[in-house]
């Protein structure tokens, strides 16, 4: 039987307030241990929550990027369990009124436009954090993260492949970072990915039985636990068994889903709207200046790039994907003539050097108008595009003006064609094979020819002019 | 009876109380004697009555996002029953 995978994924996302969603204290990264509490969010008795106007306002913005509707009356529920990470033993959130609701994301899937539906964004209080140490009879928490706000992003279940759910996320992440609601760091938890997973027989409209998966914490890992995992589930199937409902958990160093023991009644969050909080009226004029706010967003801009620059799909697509990159470009963009020539470079030298040092956009240190004049310099024939690598690679090194760098080291192109003619004849007299192969009309030995005048000139030589001396040379 | 001792066996060990038998049987009691005066206001036609979301006429609470001091960390720690290297100590919590 042919199956079809069902995939729908939770997001949480910590949003870039200042203070906490429900009191002072600072949400900032990092510090010492259970320095950034107080009695609110410590769970102390006979304390009271007041709302973060910024938070709320940050999930609007986030919800309207996300193409929601926006609840004109909201309200905070209580979710109640037990947790040593959650002192108060609820957590407040939004149950039945969230912030925002039926909502899409657009992703790319095989050259067409696919929409996943969002079925709710809400917002919510994060827990603190638990830290279980190997062979200790004890865990440890510390609470700097309790009440640092929280967005949840529910997907509609209408993800078919790994990659689709692997897209998705990257263009949520992307979104968010655009809006500036969110650093989306996964390796610091401001962003964090449930998924849930069911087969079904191809062509049905019921669904099969879900499982849960926890403990992802890379996109990577999203995209390899759920392929792990539709493998597993269609094993079963095929042989005529039954998936468990339940929740499994991503080893990434087996690369397997492993069963978590299942809490029996876990589920029974008995759910009631917060009496300490009032409820949050969203009139439309603060929707519409919320709106006003939203930047050009990844899709506009892809759109923008391809129909302004002429760039290719993936081109934009690549660049869009970081809004730093984005800026970075379009600023080179407004100095320079050839929006093609500074996508080549960004496509190729730049994300090149950051991939390999593992560096952000953010810590490239040289600015848009260094870059800028290095390309004018192999326009007017200072250097070489093959020098420019070099320079630009020093440039990425040392933050140095690219002037600087080729007069520091001498790379200035040689288009003295005096001096060009006599390396090329001396290249012709030590080379009597490839001269005469050229002469038969082997046209392969007339690169051969001008590589090693390059080589002589460790790079220098103006190719260009190499090429015409030569072949005037041999004429 | 729309309460059961099930019921309350169910709600209590949620909330991680616990109940003697006679306990068990007066709460289940005390429960339906409520939900039955719900049912009484449940008689009332309600149909042009918005729902409440919270007993006090007020709406739209906010504080700025502006941050405040917190407590130093002995204080926080204070009232924990115990502690180590600045960390609240709790039983330990199996993840797997």
């Amino acid at each position: 039987m042919e199956f079809e995978t069902v995939i729908g994924l939770e997001v949480h996302v910590e949003l870039l307030t200042k203070s906490k969603v429900f009191c002072g204290c600072t949400t900032e990264f990092g510090g010492e241990v259970n320095t950034h509490c107080c009695p609110v969010c410590l769970g102390m008795p006979g304390v009271l929550p007041v709302l973060n106007k910024k938070a709320v306002e940050y999930a609007i913005k986030a919800a309207l990027a996300l193409n929601c509707e926006i609840a004109e009356f909201s309200k905070f529920d209580r979710k109640n369990y037990f947790y040593p990470d959650l002192p108060k033993a609820y957590q407040i959130s939004q149950y039945d009124l969230p912030i925002g609701r039926k909502g899409y994301i657009e992703i790319e899937v095989n050259g067409k436009t696919k929409r996943i539906g969002i079925n709710r964004i809400h917002l919510e209080e994060d827990a603190g954090k638990l830290i279980h140490e190997e062979g200790k009879s004890y865990s440890l928490v510390d609470l700097n993260r309790s009440g640092v706000p929280l967005i949840e992003i529910v997907s509609e279940p209408d993800i078919r492949t790994p990659e689709e759910a692997w897209l998705y996320l990257n263009k949520l992440k992307t979104i968010l970072q655009y809006i500036e609601v969110s650093d989306c760091k996964m390796e610091e938890g401001s962003l964090r990915c449930d998924t849930n997973i069911s087969l079904r027989p191809k062509g049905s409209d019921k669904f099969g039985t879900k499982v849960e998966l926890k403990n992802l914490g890379s996109f990577r890992a999203v995209r390899r636990s759920l392929e792990y995992e539709e493998k597993r589930q269609r094993e079963i199937l095929e042989q005529g068994g039954v998936i468990m409902q339940e929740t499994r958990r991503w080893d990434e160093v087996r690369g397997i889903t492993i069963p978590l023991r299942s809490k029996e009644e876990a589920h029974d969050y008995r759910y009631f709207p917060d009496p300490d909080l009032v409820p949050v009226v969203i009139d439309r004029e603060w929707v519409e200046k919320l709106k006003s706010e939203l930047p050009e967003l990844p899709d506009a801009r892809k759109k923008r790039y391809m129909e302004e620059y002429g760039l290719p799909a993936y081109d934009a697509g690549v660049i869009i994907a970081s809004k730093a990159l984005a800026n970075f470009f379009e600023e080179c963009v407004s100095l320079y003539h050839d929006a093609k020539t500074v996508s080549n470079w960004v496509m190729s030298e730049m994300l090149g050097i950051l991939n390999e040092t593992g560096k952000e956009v953010e810590e490239i240190p040289f600015k848009p108008h260094q870059f800028v004049k290095m390309l004018k310099m192999i326009d007017d024939g200072t250097i070489s595009g093959k020098i420019a690598k070099e320079v630009f690679k020093e440039m990425f090194e040392t933050g140095k003006d690219p002037e600087t760098i080729v007069k520091e080291k001498g790379l200035t192109q040689i288009s003295d064609e005096k001096e060009l003619e006599n390396i090329a004849k001396k290249v012709i007299e030590q080379n009597p094979k490839s001269v005469e192969d050229y002469k038969k009309g082997k046209e392969k030995a007339l690169g051969f020819l001008v590589g090693q005048v390059m080589k002589e000139t460790r790079g220098k030589a103006n190719p260009h002019l190499v090429n015409k001396i030569l072949k005037e040379l041999l004429s | 009876m729309k309460i059961t001792i099930e019921t309350v066996e169910h709600v209590a060990n949620l909330a991680r109380l616990y109940l003697s038998e006679d306990e068990k049987a007066e709460m289940a009691k005390k429960l339906n004697s409520i939900l039955e005066y719900m049912d009484k206001l449940n008689e009332l036609d309600t149909t042009d009555v918005p729902p409440t979301a919270h007993i006090i006429p007020i709406k739209n609470v906010f504080r700025e996002d502006v941050v405040k001091e917190s407590l130093p960390r002995e204080e926080a720690l204070k009232n924990a029953p115990d502690k180590e290297r600045g960390f609240f100590k709790v039983p330990r919590i199996i993840e797997d």
